[in-house]
């Protein structure tokens, strides 16, 4: 983990911009257009489903009061969560990478562990302690704290990256140290705090579980209902593409709020400093997240396991099966996401433009919309394409990919962006052709940010359920759908191996995340 | 730079995998009587396994099953359409079944099936089979209520004194199922009115019966409206001296009493399957009803079966003259529901 470190190339060359100021080369742009059509694939469907019902249907459906709330509902808790989450993350980084605190390591893995807990399982576990808990703070509290390392982890990345020769003379012209970091520092974190929060923002769009469970209405529950006791695809179409609707302005704005950071030219990092007096009030900042988002569900869940009065012995081929399944599954969709992302990352990462902005926009939606939408679409889209491979792992790890893709996109975006383009024009001089510039200079300089947008794929697709539960193939089980089925039937007793199993199991690639750096720091 | 060798290796070692999980292609079963077929089934893995192991020690045949929930697998089937590897729908409820049907995804199903079940707990056309019956119930806080205390009919929750205490969970068939029973039984005039009130009320809202009982054991609220299946289900979870929840059965007569049925639907493109048509045969003959009162504490549908010990006899309950997957009476109950604001 902690050899995942790279010379860092700013500390060899003061980096120009890192952005081109002309156009992007066709194929670039055609092959960025085409990954991005898979993600498109969702709203060709939706759209082909809200023409269906017709014009007057649609306008009767969107005019009703109770839309307008779900909405309102919906956009007030992924404003909520994604701010909450954006400060915490962001104060959290700035502690675990500033601060002497003893257990320096444990605490950043501790702090990427939340990942590993499937929202609805993390709400379930509080409703164990707290039956009472319902609603929009609720919801919130318990959706923020399951979030906040989408933002804590690339912050904290990009902080151990940063210079700090700037802050430094901020502090030394009278700045305080709060203004001296928001003035020299923030600049430098804000695309990676940004594009945290991004992620958060277009999870608590989608997420179905845990509002749910916790009792606040948002789009997905009428979503949910549509399909479930209206048997309407179509009035399910129609508010998932207000979902899309929703989607794409959080997208456009926050490319707008993502400004470009100039070359920051120095060589110094912020020495850590001893924390005195304020330690335990740190460790306890940093501590809420992982509490609240691991401890106290598995606890709990652990605690409804004792009660049961039926304990069965634990079917262990089959859950060794599910295991090897999930494993398979998610691997299989970070390396596909990857390579589909990568085209979409390097284009947006280095080039400007309407065109740019749209394909990059188009490759974040499916992470807006419910496992189901997506699930469904792709029903519809494998059956009428490619219909051999309909109810295989193909189309599974397809659907993995247009739905987790975001989640590759933005990290392999700062990990390329923080790459100086002059290397490459270097690389050109030298005689390397593009593509061989691309392999030997920008790929392996910006590989702390593809893998971690793997392995943000991985976790994901680890924990999704209802796509899955849509396109596997038949008889094959992953750990979410083997706890899905069992808890269905209250059996907490069955369930509890494939909950701790799906837990564990997704905590390799949380703790692979919090060691990766985003950019170089000096060896 | 030690970290693009591990990767790389991650990389290849994924790839592998990948390529190994995509060699799983899917097996299609052809629509004849080959001793094998597909089913769908939108009931639990552990309730319905030990049925179909029965079935194909019993008859030979083998049966590949697919789990998922009632919903999600009705909406893939009518996405799949005709191209359905599916030769069977196992559904939870039976607007899911009605919803197949009116898309003329099922094919009509033999007199000699569909006879075995009375009517009002079937379809009315034969496209489907009812298998199981779950009654309407009141699930109550015995630490906050006496037995005697709880409502003998739904009526009583439009109530000031129950304002805030009763859970509901309108967006699920089952209780649509439940209004659209109040509307034929009391007229639409009534059915508004009750509407209105109980959700003038505050009731608790929920996304499913599951939620509103775990409520009530909880002791977040003191009753709530559900099927009578779950209590046993967790009942058998966490044994039923533990169980804080009680059940009530509203009275005879009373809307809140009806039956909601789970169905099975023989998939058009199946029609001249014999082992899919053997399977669902089955399931409404004596040893699979049988195997549903023992397990699951269900209502058998076929004469000659008892109900499960502790539960009022099933034609102490009312079906009214209803036909539970009619769909366009189920639109009416959603405009009511909506009209005042409940979904």
């Amino acid at each position: 983990m902690t050899e995942l470190l790279i010379p860092p190339p700013e500390t060899a060359v003061p980096r120009p911009p890192a952005r081109y100021h002309f156009g992007a080369p066709p194929w670039l742009l055609a092959l960025a257009a085409l990954c991005a059509a898979t993600a498109a694939i969702p709203l060709v469907y939706l759209v082909v489903r809200t023409t269906e019902a017709g014009l007057t249907d649609v306008l009767d459906t969107l005019v009703r009061p109770r839309v307008l709330q779900l909405t309102v509902n919906t956009v007030l808790l992924a404003a909520a969560v994604t701010l909450s989450c954006l400060v915490l993350g962001t104060i959290c980084a700035w502690i675990l990478t500033r601060i002497r605190l003893p257990f320096q390591r444990t605490l950043l893995l501790a702090s990427a562990l939340p990942l590993a807990v499937p929202s609805y399982l993390a709400a379930y576990g509080w409703l164990v302690w707290f039956p009472h808990l319902n609603g929009f703070w609720a919801s919130w509290f318990v959706m923020t704290m399951v979030c906040t390392p989408y933002v804590t982890l690339p912050v904290a990345a990009a902080l151990r990256g940063a210079s700090a020769d700037l802050e430094s003379v901020a502090r030394t012209l009278g700045r305080g140290p709060l203004r001296a970091f928001a003035a020299a520092t923030w600049p430098q974190i804000r695309p990676a705090a940004i594009a945290g929060a991004l992620l958060v923002c277009l999870y608590s769009l989608s997420d179905f579980g845990l509002v749910s469970m916790l009792r606040f209405q948002t789009l997905t529950w009428g979503i949910n209902a549509a399909y479930g006791a209206s048997f309407d695809r179509n009035q399910a179409a129609l508010l998932a593409l207000v979902l899309v609707v929703l989607a794409l302005v959080v997208v456009a704005g926050e490319r707008r709020s993502r400004r470009q950071v100039g070359g920051i030219p120095g060589r110094s990092t912020m020495p850590a400093r001893a924390p005195g007096k304020t330690g335990p009030l740190f460790a306890a900042v940093l501590l809420a997240a992982p509490i609240a988002g691991v401890v106290v569900p598995v606890v709990g869940l652990l605690s409804r396991l004792l009660e049961a009065e039926t304990l069965r012995a634990i079917d262990v081929p089959r859950l060794v099966e599910a295991i090897g399944a999930t494993l398979g599954l998610a691997l299989a969709a970070a390396v596909v996401a990857v390579f589909v992302a990568l085209p979409i990352a390097a284009l947006a990462a280095r080039y400007q433009g309407r065109l740019v902005a749209v394909i990059e926009a188009v490759g974040f939606l499916g992470h807006a919309l419910p496992g189901i939408v997506v699930g469904l679409s792709l029903v519809f889209f494998a059956l009428a394409a490619v219909p051999m491979f309909y109810q295989t792992s193909v189309v599974l790890v397809f659907a993995y990919v247009v739905l987790f893709m975001p989640r590759a996109i933005g990290s392999m975006r700062s990990g390329i962006a923080a790459v100086p383009a002059s290397l490459g024009d270097v690389s050109r001089m030298l005689g390397l052709s593009p593509f061989q510039t691309w392999w030997r200079v920008t790929a392996r300089l910006a590989l702390p940010g593809i893998a971690i947008g793997a392995l943000l794929v991985a976790i994901s697709a680890m924990k999704e359920l209802p796509a899955t539960l849509l396109l596997r193939p038949t008889g094959v089980s992953t750990l979410a759908t083997e706890l899905w089925s069992r808890t269905a039937l209250f059996e907490f007793g069955a369930a509890a191996p494939y909950a701790a199993a799906l837990v564990l199991v997704a905590m390799v690639p949380a703790m692979l995340l919090s060691g990766i750096r985003g950019t170089a720091r000096e060896n | 730079m030690r970290i693009p060798l591990s990767v790389a290796a991650l990389v290849a070692g994924a790839t592998v995998l990948a390529l190994a999980g995509c060699t799983q292609a899917a097996e299609s079963t052809a629509s004849t009587a080959d001793g094998a077929f597909t089913l769908y089934s939108g009931r639990d893995e552990a309730l319905i396994q030990p049925l179909i192991d029965q079935f194909e020690e019993q008859s030979g045949i083998s049966v590949e099953v697919r789990y998922g929930n009632t919903a999600e697998l009705g909406a893939l089937l009518l996405e799949e359409g005709d191209a359905t590897p599916a030769q069977v729908f196992l559904a939870q409820d039976a607007g899911a079944l009605g919803a197949l049907a009116n898309a003329g995804l099922f094919a009509t199903l033999p007199a000699t099936t569909t006879d075995a079940v009375p009517a009002g707990f079937t379809s009315t056309d034969d496209t489907w089979v009812g298998v199981t019956g779950r009654a309407r119930v009141i699930t109550y806080d015995s630490e906050a209520l006496a037995a005697t205390d709880v409502p003998t009919s739904v009526d009583a929750f439009t109530d000031p004194a129950w304002s805030g205490k009763f859970g509901i969970a309108p967006t699920n068939a089952s209780f649509q199922a439940f209004v659209t029973a109040y509307r034929v039984l009391n007229g639409e005039e009534a059915a508004d009115e009750w509407v209105k009130a109980v959700a003038a009320n505050n009731p608790v809202i929920f996304d499913n019966n599951r939620a509103i009982l775990a409520a009530v054991n909880d002791g977040v609220i003191e009753a709530g409206l559900i099927n009578h299946y779950y209590w046993f289900a967790q009942a058998a979870e966490t044994g039923e001296a533990n169980m804080r929840a009680q059940l009530s059965y509203p009275e005879a007569g009373d809307a809140g009493s009806i039956v909601n049925v789970t169905g099975a639907g023989l998939l058009a493109g199946a029609a001249d399957d014999a082992d899919a048509l053997e399977f669902i045969d089955y399931l409404v003959g004596a040893k699979a009803q049988q195997y549903f009162v023992d397990e699951t504490y269900e209502y058998p549908l076929i004469t000659g079966i008892d109900a499960p010990a502790g539960l009022p006899a099933l034609d102490s309950l009312v079906n009214p003259d209803l036909d539970l997957a009619d769909l366009d009476t189920l639109e009416d109950t959603q405009a009511l529901l909506g009209k005042h604001g409940l979904i």
